[in-house]
């Protein structure tokens, strides 16, 4: 058994009716481009192999086309893999079979989609309702659930509206609270925020937080936009082309990207707000710092630092002190790393 | 040159060897079988005609009641509701009580099998692809061949009278319901099929809670286009049998009766009009969630 929740291994998905013969000349490099030209087969994911840890926000990031969409579905098996595996806690979705696999989209993982996919001829209780509808719970029981789940989004009073009735934002709250209603352990979100202008996005994405903070769910969440993915993400996967390119906490990715590709993504990232005191903590000295939690992003950090009057963090985990980082280890981190004409990558620390 | 000048048709004693032969195998046919082909539709006709006297023995107040109170139940509309009671009371008046009693028999069995037939059978399409490309060209012919053509050996088979005319009612009024329950399931969105999906239903539920009622606006255009070419058909079925007001419109335009021809036209528009509208309000009803519009 793995310490993952969701480990997906050696994932090929190749559109085309051939997919299955398709999957050897895919191993053996033959690109995207190719495939296409020569064996009319388009590339979907190739060779991904992600562990995903329980209790954690799991971001996948990438462009349109990278197959992010492709990934989420096979979790919970709404497109069918060409090869691989998917073990969610130790058994492989990807070889259940239909009762089975009906009853993990039921209880095991529920989804929220990009267009919200709410039921227009259902009011919004109706809606939060489906999945408890569909596990048979009895209805007043299932009510009352969902009626908890609506609360818990801030759409108390909204029972009996249609969504055509509701503005984006509030559209979206609805889809979270029917996923959340299902007591499911994974929830898979599909760019569930991109549709949403920056500022219900924003609310959107402190829900999650709050509801994170106290639910502890395992979540895979898609988006396009680094600065979501830096926001939520507890880790981060990038993926290009169907091929998964990097993957780390936000510190890592931004700190050191493993290659042009992700260093091109990264290079516009408000710094100061990913990286954290414990990323440039170094070995305490004698001299005592202003004392802040080791998790504080350096941005608020310096604010701190300002209006106290110091120059010098020490770095506080648990009451205890692991390390000091200086105003100017801070400047440093910040500075925007050089355009490496080499191709190798700047590296800090 | 006499291949180009003369079509290079099938020799006449050929021709009409096939004819004679299609013709007798399916006297034949109908010599062994029509019994038992009548015998199934047993049901049917008593279904008709128990349904016709139920209506005919219905004291006429209280029949117009039950109209005035289903109009008004359909389409909770007075004005509609009133409209539907003073047409029956002219009607009645005008001395076609009892011929609109069995139109309205005839009319109400066939939408109900043409209903109970067609739904399910619109669905199964919307499931197939391959189904939908054997049903659709059936479909064209019922609703293109000439009445005639089909009404003979359906006349053959079961001679004159209720259950041949009900049988032609429904092909022809059949195939709207099919197309439009197969074009309304085949629209409903992809995303909300999808996320239907995501949630575990199985087949049932996704058609039930999800598919049908997302389709209704189509299966509803159905059923009032079938109930519309039902009406449509009340004269040519009065040809081989069936009591209404085709009949005397038949009569009229064999005897140059015009106001009778009105009269009774003019009842079948009539009825037209009140199940038109009523199915259709109806069907809007089913829809409230659309009226929508943002009010937050």
């Amino acid at each position: 058994m793995s310490d993952y929740k969701i480990e997906i291994k050696n994932l090929y998905k190749i559109f085309g009716p051939d997919d299955k013969n398709m999957v050897e000349l895919v191993a053996n490099g033959l690109g995207k481009q190719d495939l296409l030209d020569k064996h009319q087969h388009v590339l979907g994911l190739r060779d991904v192999n992600i562990g995903i840890s329980a209790s954690s926000i799991n971001v996948i990031m990438g462009l349109s086309g990278s197959g992010k969409s492709t990934l989420i579905r096979h979790i919970n098996r709404l497109i069918e893999p060409t090869v691989g595996e998917i073990n969610v806690d130790g058994e492989n979705v990807l070889a259940m079979d239909q009762d089975k696999i009906r009853d993990f989209r039921r209880f095991g993982a529920s989804m929220v989609f990009q267009n919200f996919g709410l039921m227009p001829h259902r009011t919004v209780l109706e809606n939060a309702m489906y999945g408890l509808n569909i596990q048979g719970v009895v209805s007043s029981e299932g009510e009352k659930r969902a009626q908890h789940w609506l609360d818990r989004v801030g759409l108390s009073g909204f029972e009996d509206r249609f969504p055509a009735q509701l503005s984006g934002g509030m559209q979206q709250r609805v889809g979270l609270a029917r996923a959340l209603a299902t007591d499911a352990d994974i929830l898979l979100m599909d760019e569930a925020f991109s549709a949403l202008d920056p500022l219900i996005r924003a609310d959107m994405q402190a829900i999650l937080l709050d509801l994170q903070d106290e639910l502890h769910k395992t979540i895979v969440f898609i988006t396009h936009d680094l600065d979501e993915a830096l926001r939520i993400g507890d880790d981060i996967a990038i993926l290009r082309d169907g091929e998964l390119i990097q993957k780390g906490t936000p510190q890592k990715i931004v700190l050191k990207p493993a290659n042009d590709y992700v260093a091109d993504f990264t290079k516009d990232v408000n710094r100061a707000r990913v990286l954290t005191l414990d990323t440039l903590s170094h070995e305490a000295g004698s001299k005592k710092g202003l004392p802040l939690e080791s998790n504080l992003p350096i941005e608020e950090a310096m604010q701190k630092m300002v209006e106290s009057k110091f120059n010098l963090v020490t770095v506080m985990k648990n009451n205890k002190a692991v390390g000091q980082v200086s105003l100017d280890d801070m400047v440093a981190a910040i500075a925007k790393p050089k355009p490496t004409d080499s191709g190798s990558t700047t590296t800090y620390r | 040159m006499s291949f180009f000048d003369k079509f290079p048709a099938m020799e006449r004693t050929d021709l009409r060897d096939l004819k004679k032969g299609i013709d007798s195998s399916f006297k034949e046919f109908s010599r062994s079988w029509g019994e038992s082909i009548e015998a199934f539709f047993d049901p049917l006709f008593y279904f008709l005609v128990n349904f016709e006297k139920l209506l005919l023995g219905t004291p006429w107040p209280l029949i117009i009641g039950i109209v005035a109170g289903l109009s008004y139940l359909g389409s909770r509309s007075w004005k509609l509701s009133v409209g539907a009671a003073v047409s029956f009371l002219l009607i009645g008046y005008l001395g076609m009580w009892n011929n609109t009693m069995s139109t309205v028999a005839l009319i109400s069995v066939a939408t109900f099998i043409c209903i109970a037939l067609g739904i399910p059978i619109g669905v199964a399409m919307s499931k197939s692809d391959r189904l939908q490309a054997m049903i659709t060209p059936v479909l064209d012919i019922m609703q293109t061949i000439p009445i005639f053509v089909y009404l003979l050996p359906v006349v053959m088979l079961l001679g004159i009278g209720k259950v041949p005319g009900l049988i032609a009612v429904c092909v022809y009024a059949m195939p709207p319901i099919v197309r439009l329950t197969n074009l309304g399931l085949r629209l409903v969105d992809k995303e909300i099929l999808e996320a239907a999906d995501a949630f575990g239903s199985n087949y049932q539920q996704r058609l039930f809670k999800v598919q049908l009622p997302l389709a209704l606006p189509n299966i509803f255009a159905g059923v009032n286009q079938t109930i519309m070419m039902a009406l449509a058909m009340v004269v040519i079925a009065s040809m081989i049998g069936v009591k209404g007001l085709g009949v005397p419109v038949l009569q009229s335009i064999q005897n140059q009766y015009l106001a009778l021809g009105m009269m009774n036209g003019l009842a079948i528009v009539a009825l037209a009009i009140i199940f038109d509208r009523v199915s259709q309000q109806y069907g809007k009803r089913l829809q409230r969630h659309r009226e929508g519009g943002s009010d937050v």
